[in-house]
């Protein structure tokens, strides 16, 4: 099917999954506005948004297989694999909070249902950021995602680490939509355009390579985009927020908004700046010291929550090793990483916020002690989310590491890949002791596990996240696919699929 | 028309902005150097839009707009914290570190 965007009609079946977003979204805020006052309501609200966010991913995959292409160059919104897949994985990822959700938010007594539309309308935003196509969608989708999780990780209004949280998240997160405003607007200035495709082309034909203008705004860019995927030395802000958040919207946050983060950063750099190579270099700097410093300072960390805080932020620095190899295989296997990841995450933050209940926030790692006698699925759920984090075979994390690795290797960044096997031993040093602690050792007491209890949603959560982990890790092969096709579809205008353009051979070493 | 120094007062003011919020320790001080960070961006826009075609200028609207949404929600988190801390100085406020 071949839609004109240019016209009325096919631009809005091109939209079709973001209206239906919008119009449930405007839908649950109008319920909300009527009954907002029992935890009855609440419920309404969370299955409302299940409901929505299904219905949008019937959406989203009947534009799929209907095979949607666009049929000019230059549009607004993208009609690839990669919209489509990574659409898919910010609704899952939101499906998998909103169930969290439903027992956190009773348990903690957050009657707040606009929870629920704030969550709808942060996915809506990280939609926009996967597929847009131009930069003012995206800077658009970026702005309408960040504001919503602003007001989340605030949303616990009786808690002033909470809004301490939301304060440093807010002003740091405009802080850095100002440098990647900066760099869109030099971008423009540098080819006259801020659609990504011709930025792309102008880049090619006016031979803007080394225009320094257009540098400037690559570099501003990047800062904005490092900002918001917390990648160091941009990453202050992000143990703090996780620390002081709820812990279902700590989940969202360290899953789907770095994962949408990534997804615009890699179409622009895919898209606009393949002629670019000095990105390359710059990508590879921050990779390496993501993972080093991310993992390094997580070894130090006493609390679980500020751990899975920096071990996101090294996490980013493995996605950032894919970005830079620039290749098909490097697209693939960041597509492949990022669901592993964020099906990890969610199962890590749905245990923790079992464990931390009843206002005790600070779970640390001994408080897990004996924990596999008490509640041997929990313990073993949290064992293979570790164990995938460290990228342990028969996990999804290991394949995912692999297939980075390889596509490391294949693009001749030997250094950075041995820098990845490096950083990845040195993360063993803080996932194994929450095994150890949880199988090896005694429990303290008979009330030491008391109060921990999975809600019913939950539980299914955590089942469904670690199935998913367990089987992508032994049968990979047909997400690998989805990801070898959907990372292709993202490729600067005029070039084929499978010939690497000429200038990605010139790797930042 | 004058494209040269808009951009060259432009680039100053966003500069300002950056120092502002590195500087200053009060949250709606910082809060106002991000607005002028923005707004900054907006004077190139306009700067750029003179010869690059009408882009610019519909960019700067957006820009406009999301810069009041982003208002909205700030100042309402300033004043959350300041019910819990009476206190906007970012010194004071340091319950999360680690």
């Amino acid at each position: 099917m071949s839609l004109d965007l240019s016209q009325y009609r096919d631009l809005m079946t091109a939209l079709l999954p973001e209206l239906v977003l919008t119009a449930w979204a405007l839908v649950l805020l109008l319920v909300v506005a009527v009954r907002h006052r029992t935890a009855g309501d609440l419920r309404l609200a969370g299955w409302l948004a299940l409901v929505a966010l299904v219905s949008t991913g019937g959406a989203v995959c009947w534009l799929w297989w209907s095979g949607a292409r666009p049929a000019g160059l230059a549009t607004m919104i993208a009609l690839d694999g990669f919209r489509f897949v990574t659409d898919l994985l910010f609704l899952a990822t939101a499906v998998l909070t909103v169930m969290l959700s439903f027992d956190y938010l009773e348990r903690e007594q957050l009657l707040a249902p606009e929870y629920y539309v704030l969550l709808l309308l942060a996915t809506l935003g990280m939609m926009l950021l996967g597929g847009g196509e131009d930069l003012t969608v995206v800077f658009l989708g970026l702005e309408l995602m960040s504001l919503c999780v602003y007001v989340l990780s605030g949303i616990n209004r009786r808690s002033p680490k909470a809004a301490e949280a939301a304060l440093k998240y807010f002003l740091l997160g405009a802080f850095a939509s100002a440098f990647l405003l900066y760099g869109i607007a030099l971008t423009y200035g540098a080819t006259g355009t801020t659609n990504l495709t011709l930025v792309g082309v102008q880049v090619r034909m006016l031979g803007l390579a080394h225009s320094t203008m257009l540098l400037l705004g690559l570099g501003l860019l990047l800062i904005g985009f490092g900002f918001k995927v917390a990648a160091v030395p941009f990453h202050m802000w992000a143990p703090d927020v996780y620390d002081g958040a709820p812990t279902p919207v700590t989940a969202y946050m360290a899953a789907a908004v770095k994962a949408a983060g990534f997804a615009a950063l890699f179409r622009v750099l895919a898209e606009a700046f393949s002629g670019v190579s000095a990105w390359h270099q710059i990508v590879w700097w921050l990779a390496a010291v993501t993972m080093l410093v991310g993992n390094l300072i997580a070894l130090a960390q006493r609390t679980l929550k500020r751990m899975l805080a920096y071990s996101s932020v090294a996490h980013a620095g493995y996605l950032l090793v894919s970005v830079t190899s620039g290749s098909t295989l490097g697209a693939a296997s960041f597509v492949f990483y990022l669901v592993a990841y964020t099906l990890t995450t969610v199962v890590a933050f749905a245990l923790l916020a079992a464990k931390g209940r009843n206002g005790e926030q600070d779970v640390v790692i001994d408080d897990l002690a004996g924990l596999s006698q008490r509640h041997p699925a929990l313990a073993f759920a949290l064992a293979v989310s570790m164990l995938s984090l460290l990228g342990f075979p028969g996990t999804a994390g290991f394949i995912g590491k692999w297939y980075i690795l390889i596509a490391a290797a294949n693009a001749g960044q030997a250094v950075l890949a041995t820098l990845l096997v490096v950083a990845s031993v040195i993360s063993a040093g803080y996932y194994l002791p929450v095994i150890m602690a949880m199988y090896m050792q005694a429990e303290p007491s008979e009330q030491a596990h008391a109060g921990v209890r999975l809600g019913r949603f939950s539980g299914a959560v955590v089942v469904a996240a670690v199935a998913g982990l367990l089987v992508l890790g032994v049968q990979p092969s047909r997400l690998l696919d989805v990801a070898r096709t959907s990372g292709e579809s993202v490729r600067p205008a005029g070039v084929l699929p499978n010939t690497p353009p000429a200038s990605l051979s010139t790797k930042g070493s | 028309m004058l494209l040269g120094p808009s951009l060259f007062v432009s680039a100053v003011l966003f500069t300002l902005g950056v120092a502002g919020v590195l500087l200053r320790r009060n949250a709606i001080v910082i809060f106002m150097c991000v607005e002028l960070m923005l707004n900054a961006v907006n004077l190139t826009f306009i700067a750029l839009a003179q010869t690059l075609g009408v882009a610019g200028q519909i960019f700067v609207f957006f820009v406009m707009a999301v810069a009041a949404a982003e208002a909205a929600v700030g100042l309402a988190i300033i004043l959350a914290i300041y019910r819990h801390r009476a206190t906007l100085n970012l010194e004071r406020i340091n319950l999360l570190k680690g």
